[in-house]
């Protein structure tokens, strides 16, 4: 087992990984940048050094710096959390050069699951279902309707290099095919200095339910059931369930198999989450995988009853799979509470949180770097904390989050927790009838 | 040269009564001063346990750290990156600089390495060298004061 890992991460991520290696006796390293001087991961950790001024470009995502410290401190192993370097092929192999265990899948694993197209050939092989769609980039306008009418209108045109929304349209005909196809083009080659367009289907009504999965250095896999992250804001979620209200028993299996399946096609070491969609018919397609531990996976942890981050430093010392399904005893869901104003089109709210009192009891989880007095820095995500809470049934965990809710106070900022308040009695939301539109069509009450 | 020899030097200057000792052997270089002699000049007092200035690297030669006050409008050079912190070039070379020194903006201080690369750190400001707050081949993190500079 490793003796110190160096955590690459800040915020809550790196407290929760320092928290779960306090439990395993392992030495913990905190690398931080001097806005994070005061933050909690650095408190805890048993040593600490700072790496660089504020902005990430030269503190968390400079890899030599990190690579520095985990030499400094003689850390045997890096987990480097979620985003900054987690899926970053190249900090992994800089990593497997020197010696230190990068707690997550190979470079290899990041790099086929990294790229869309390579991605989706390799669940083909694999015979988990992607969404119909073009092989290679539509570069012939007669190619690419007649690709459309195969895989039947509505049908949506995407930029290759693209993300966040961008270089995106749906086509519901074929008469309007090309001019969409022009205009996504130009806002692609703009945006990200790549016009190339892949065709895919539009799924109606879709639904975004993604698996827990984990593969060890044994060729075995599990996966934990799914979590359903239909509750998005511009593709940032916002709220996450498990089990999903859509899934019965028969659907949940079919979802496991087909991600235990993509983690087999390469071997997959460490967790990730198989992402898919799923529309009204209930049929499933591949959408992308993770190859990190996610934002999300406490809700998974509280229902299936196990530590994640846990089991990613276990399967990184060769330890080996126990089972490979497990499913939920439990329900749970998580609000993630952002510094943002919900009634000020959700900007941004730095500062000092004059008052901080979390919230408690029964079956009630906060996950969070936050405390009295702590000043959030204007340079990172806005994030602040995880509330998750768990109960036996839906309904009993929506009116505990609603409860846990109106108890916690975050004091000298602006935050989501009015929002997600709102949420919790909304009518869809409660009856599970909600898709990744859910927001679009949410109106937000006034202020109180 | 092991920690038992440098015991046995201590020993050496205890029982003459001697203010510095100063052993070159080839590389390698050791200097031991006692506590006092920085203020009684060539004059040694029995003390129970004088200061000890070894180094880890052979060539580094020592310094007594001066305990004088330190007042004043003083500039703090900061390490702009984390590495390890060099006072000189390389092995046998002379260090940068040294306390009393006199320094322009520009001139090369020290070096910080990391990851095999070797980084000159250059003063901000033109003055005199006062304080060198780390030692040589000691880790440094971003921001780390390096030295205390009395500018002109």
């Amino acid at each position: 087992m490793f003796k110190k890992i160096l955590i690459a991460n800040r915020g809550e991520i790196a407290l929760r990984i320092i928290r779960t290696c306090k439990e395993m006796n392992i030495k913990t390293v905190a690398v931080f940048s001097t806005a994070d001087k005061t933050s909690m991961h650095v408190q805890q950790a048993d040593e600490s050094f700072c790496i660089g001024p504020p902005s990430s470009k030269d503190s968390y995502l400079k890899m030599d710096s990190i690579l520095m410290a985990a030499e400094i401190t003689k850390a045997d192993a890096i987990h480097p959390g979620y985003g900054f370097l987690a899926e970053n092929e190249i900090f992994a192999r800089k990593c497997a050069e020197k010696n230190i265990k990068f707690i997550g899948p190979t470079p290899e694993q990041i790099h086929s699951m990294g790229d869309k197209i390579t991605a989706k050939a390799t669940m083909i092989k694999a015979k988990v279902p992607v969404i119909p769609g073009s092989e290679d980039l539509i570069t012939d306008i007669v190619f690419g309707k007649k690709l459309a009418k195969e895989i039947g209108y509505p049908v949506i045109l995407k930029a290759t290099a693209g993300g966040g929304g961008k270089g995106m349209r749906i086509v519901w005909n074929e008469e309007e095919f090309q001019s969409n196809l022009e205009n996504a083009q130009a806002e692609a080659g703009a945006a990200f200095g790549n016009a190339g367009m892949y065709l895919e289907k539009y799924i109606e009504e879709p639904r975004h339910i993604e698996v827990q999965v984990a593969g060890d250095q044994h060729g075995n896999a599990a996966h934990f059931s799914e979590r359903d992250c239909s509750i998005q804001r511009r593709h940032q979620k916002l709220v996450e369930e498990s089990p999903s209200p859509f899934v019965d028993d028969k659907l949940r299996k079919k979802l496991g198999e087909a991600a235990t399946n993509a983690v087999k096609a390469i071997n997959y070491e460490g967790v990730g989450t198989v992402e898919f969609l799923v529309d009204k018919h209930k049929n499933f397609y591949f959408m992308e995988m993770n190859t990190r531990i996610q934002v999300e996976h406490p809700v998974t942890e509280e229902v299936v009853g196990l530590d994640l981050i846990r089991l990613q430093i276990e399967l990184a010392a060769g330890k080996k799979l126990e089972k490979s399904e497990y499913f939920p005893q439990a329900c749970a869901i998580e609000c993630r509470i952002n510094a943002e104003n919900p009634f000020d089109n959700f900007k941004p709210s730095p500062g000092k949180i004059t008052n901080y009192q979390p919230s408690g009891g029964y079956g009630v989880r906060i996950d969070s770097h936050v405390y009295n007095g702590y000043i959030i820095p204007p340079f990172y995500d806005s994030m602040i904390a995880k509330l998750i809470v768990k109960a036996s049934t839906r309904i009993e965990a929506i009116d505990r989050m609603k409860r846990a809710l109106k108890e916690i106070k975050i004091d000298g900022i602006k935050t989501t927790i009015p929002f997600h308040l709102q949420l919790m009695d909304n009518k869809n939301f409660r009856d599970g009838n909600f898709t990744t539109k859910f927001l679009e069509d949410f109106e937000l009450s006034e202020e109180e | 040269m092991d920690i038992a020899q440098i015991k046995k030097l201590i020993q050496l200057l205890n029982d003459n009564n001697l203010g510095e000792l100063k052993i070159q052997e080839g590389d390698f270089k050791i200097s031991i001063r006692h506590r006092d002699f920085a203020k009684t000049s060539g004059v040694a007092s029995v003390v129970s346990a004088p200061a000890i200035a070894a180094t880890s690297t052979p060539t580094a030669s020592t310094e007594t750290k001066k305990e004088e006050a330190v007042s004043g409008n003083f500039s703090t050079i900061k390490a702009p990156m984390i590495g390890t912190f060099y006072r000189s070039a390389g092995e046998g070379k002379e260090a940068f600089v040294k306390v009393g020194d006199k320094v322009k903006k520009g001139d090369v201080l020290c070096i910080i390495e990391a990851m095999k690369l070797f980084n000159e750190i250059q003063s901000e400001v033109s003055g005199k060298i006062v304080k060198v707050m780390v030692d040589n081949a000691q880790a440094v993190e971003y921001d780390q004061p390096l030295f205390l500079i009395e500018p002109n």
